[in-house]
């Protein structure tokens, strides 16, 4: 036993190499990203284990089942909407089932500190009827993962966590224990794996025949912590992950506690839920995320003769990041007495390009090449660059889903768009911008696209990339973007006037161009010579 | 024994090294510890927090509440400001008088300053000025941990070792510094 120092998402690694891990795959994205970062640090020199970057999570997704279908435990991990981008195997996954363990980390983003939605990952948990996880501190983490391998092979089928940003970017002190050993290779069956209806519907019963037992788990897991308070049974409360954490602060201190379970496996335990419900008037369910127990406890039509409060009832928020102060008050208790604020008003600090970042450039040339059209729009991605929507550039008019940029610039300059213009990172490039790419090339559609090519994955912290330079000019005219009009760029000041004249012309011609702008990240520079 | 702190500053200003050492510290001085930081976009010079707290007991909530904080510790003054309603009415503020300008509408220097000293305690410690005389702008963060030594819960050896730890293998230079600049915030706010 030892005690380290983690992250969640790090005590999720170690966890997962304390369970025997023989290889993990990942797409970065906050805050998912420290989990890979945290592996590919401890599978060190003598790699014990893989631990990889992939190109997106789909890749990902498939890589890890590939592992899995050998018999060896794998980790695929991502933030929620890279769940999106693996839906496909990740849904067809819970069909074949897992031969070695496969756990599937997806971290959540209430509040959207870095992400364009909040969706909740726990949806996919039930979409799939697969069993999941939801660890409230980084303690559990670190159990859970170890466990949710077990179970995994236990149940035949992939196992989901769900981690939200407040605990993937905490650290605390970690108890840890002894690894196991790796699976031995060990071949799933043909029959299991070949999704053809005959065997896919086989294999559907099989999951639909355990259902019963995951509930069952659920209800006997040492994670779910049902406590009756015998003294009061007018109000209880239902919480789980982080939120429970928000609960125990706003009580701490006090004589005694509601009546309360603490939900960290799902499906959800129906037993103890019963038990509680049955044992108080008013049950409070408090959820970072969606109101995913409250629905389900409420159905359509409530239970009779007793309340149910939450976000559908509008005691707690229905968006945002919940804090202990929200579910204080959701507990009927008064704020904490506190400093009053400084009563001068504070300007904002949003997030901004670095000093000397290459995409600054490239936006001031762009701008600048566009000045004059009208009917333009600039569709971009997600990365750094989706910060050119700020002042001063206000350079861009989309950013929706990784890749989207491609498609959308096709789609309206289809309709008349002109000039549609797209702009997109090299990793978001690789990631998702190669396919719709091939469909403008085939199409020689009337666009301009604009690939920022830094040579990193910036945002996340510079992970490495796989379409860049050499590479990735050889791969546009693979995919059969016209020769003389792939264009290079160097996005420097000095530069500005030509590369102004470089997007004019391509902006010009009525087909299909891509302009490529290459200067590395300033950080990455940095970091190379340091 | 508890301490709940709200490390604050710019994205870039090296909060995230405070963090690293008052962690490590109270590893050492045998505390529990909870500390939530900011990752991700606001990184790219935006407003960065983390809430540390550190106690001999449970610790339920990754996030301090409002009311809660006994301390504010800032790199920046303007982002000191920023999390007032988290301090306690007796809580203190450690900050560093040197602005951070990367937004057109920073507010009058003199304006946040004085706000600043409407904070019942403030510590207030020029930590551009110290951190250069100690070899190093970047240095700033450790000034500012220096000026808070005096009332965190953590016993000063251990910071100052944690510290030697952290930038042992930076070369000596930095190391030297850091260990320095660590002493003259340590100095600087006795005397403010
Ligand atoms: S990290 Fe790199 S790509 Fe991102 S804003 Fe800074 S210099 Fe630009």
């Amino acid at each position: 036993m030892s005690r380290q120092i983690l992250l969640g998402d790090e005590a999720v690694a170690l966890g997962a190499v304390h369970a025997g891990l023989s290889a993990g795959y990942s797409y970065p994205g906050t805050p998912a990203s420290e989990i890979m970062e945290y592996l590919i640090h401890l599978a060190g020199e003598n790699k014990a284990f893989k631990a990889t970057w992939s190109v997106n999570e789909k890749v990902a997704y498939e890589e890890a089942l590939g592992v899995s279908f050998a018999g060896k435990r794998a980790l695929v991990s991502f933030k929620h909407v890279g769940l999106n981008v693996a839906a496909d195997p990740f849904m067809n996954s819970a069909i074949t089932g897992a031969n070695g363990g496969l756990l599937v980390v997806s971290a959540d983003d209430p509040g959207m500190h870095s992400s364009q939605n909040e969706q909740d990952s726990r949806y996919y948990v039930q979409f799939a009827q697969i069993f999941g996880y939801e660890p409230s501190d980084q303690q559990e983490a670190y159990e859970m993962t170890r466990e949710a391998f077990d179970l995994s092979e236990r149940f035949g089928l992939p196992v989901l966590m769900r981690l939200v940003t407040r605990l993937s970017h905490s650290r605390s002190p970690v108890e840890t224990r002894d690894a196991r050993p790796q699976n031995e290779l060990k071949k799933g069956a043909a029959k299991d794996w070949i999704l053809l209806p005959v065997n896919a519907r086989r294999r559907f019963g099989l999951l639909l025949d355990r259902q019963a037992e995951m509930v069952r788990f659920s209800d006997e897991s040492r994670f779910n912590v049902l406590k009756l308070n015998e003294g009061d049974r007018s109000f209880g409360v239902i919480a789980s992950g982080v939120a429970y954490n928000y609960f125990r602060e706003a009580e701490a201190g006090e004589a005694s506690l509601p009546s309360f379970l603490k939900v960290s496996t799902y499906p959800l335990p129906e037993g103890l839920i019963r038990r509680l419900v049955g044992h108080v008037d008013t049950v409070l369910v408090v959820e970072d995320g969606y109101p995913f127990i409250e629905r389900q406890l409420k159905g359509l039509f409530g239970i009779a003769g007793k309340t149910v409060l939450g976000k559908l009832s509008g005691t707690l928020p229905a968006s945002g990041e919940l804090s202990p102060d929200i579910v204080r008050r959701a507990l009927g208790r008064g704020p904490l007495p506190a400093l009053e604020a400084s009563g001068l008003p504070l300007a904002a600090r949003p997030p901004q390009l670095c000093v000397g970042c290459p995409h600054a450039d490239t936006f001031k040339a762009l701008n600048k090449a566009l000045e004059g059209t009208s009917g333009s729009n600039v569709f971009s991605d997600i990365g750094c660059y989706t910060l050119g929507a700020l002042p001063p550039y206000n350079a861009i008019h989309s950013c929706v889903c990784m890749g989207a940029s491609i498609g959308m610039a096709r789609g309206a300059a289809d309709v008349g768009i002109r000039p549609a213009v797209s702009v997109i990172g090299d990793s978001t490039f690789a990631h998702s911008g190669i396919t719709p790419l091939l469909g403008a090339a085939h199409a020689d559609s009337d666009m301009t696209v604009i690939i920022l090519d830094n040579a990193t994955t910036a945002m996340t912290g510079g992970q490495p990339t796989y379409g860049s330079g050499e590479r990735l000019l050889r791969l546009i005219e693979g995919l059969g973007v016209a020769k003389e009009h792939i264009r290079t760029i160097e996005p420097l000041p000095k530069h500005h006037d030509k590369n102004v004249q470089v997007i004019k012309d391509e902006i010009g011609h009525r087909g299909l161009s891509v302009i490529v702008a290459v200067r590395e990240c300033v950080q990455e520079q940095r970091k190379r010579r340091s | 024994m508890k301490q709940d702190i709200i490390l604050a500053g710019v994205g870039g200003q090296g909060i995230l090294s405070i963090a690293y050492v008052i962690d490590n510290a109270a590893l050492a001085d045998g505390l529990f510890f909870k500390q939530a930081e900011v990752h991700g976009m606001a990184q790219r010079g935006g407003a960065v927090q983390s809430h540390m707290r550190l106690s001999d007991g449970t610790i339920w909530s990754d996030l301090i509440p409002k009311g809660e904080a006994d301390m504010i510790l800032s790199v920046e003054p303007l982002e000191a400001l920023r999390y007032f309603d988290y301090l306690r009415p007796d809580g203190i503020v450690v900050t560093s008088s040197t602005p951070f300008r990367n937004i057109p509408d920073y507010p009058e220097i003199e304006k946040v300053m004085e706000a600043v000293r409407r904070a019942p305690r403030s510590v207030v410690v020029d930590s551009e000025k110290l951190a250069r005389e100690a070899g190093t702008v970047k240095a700033q963060n450790i000034v500012l941990l220096g000026a808070a030594a005096a009332f965190l819960i953590l016993r000063e050896a251990t910071l100052f070792q944690t510290i030697d730890t952290l930038f042992r293998g930076r070369g000596t230079s930095v190391l030297e510094a850091n260990l320095k600049a660590f002493e003259s915030g340590k100095k600087a706010a006795l005397g403010s």
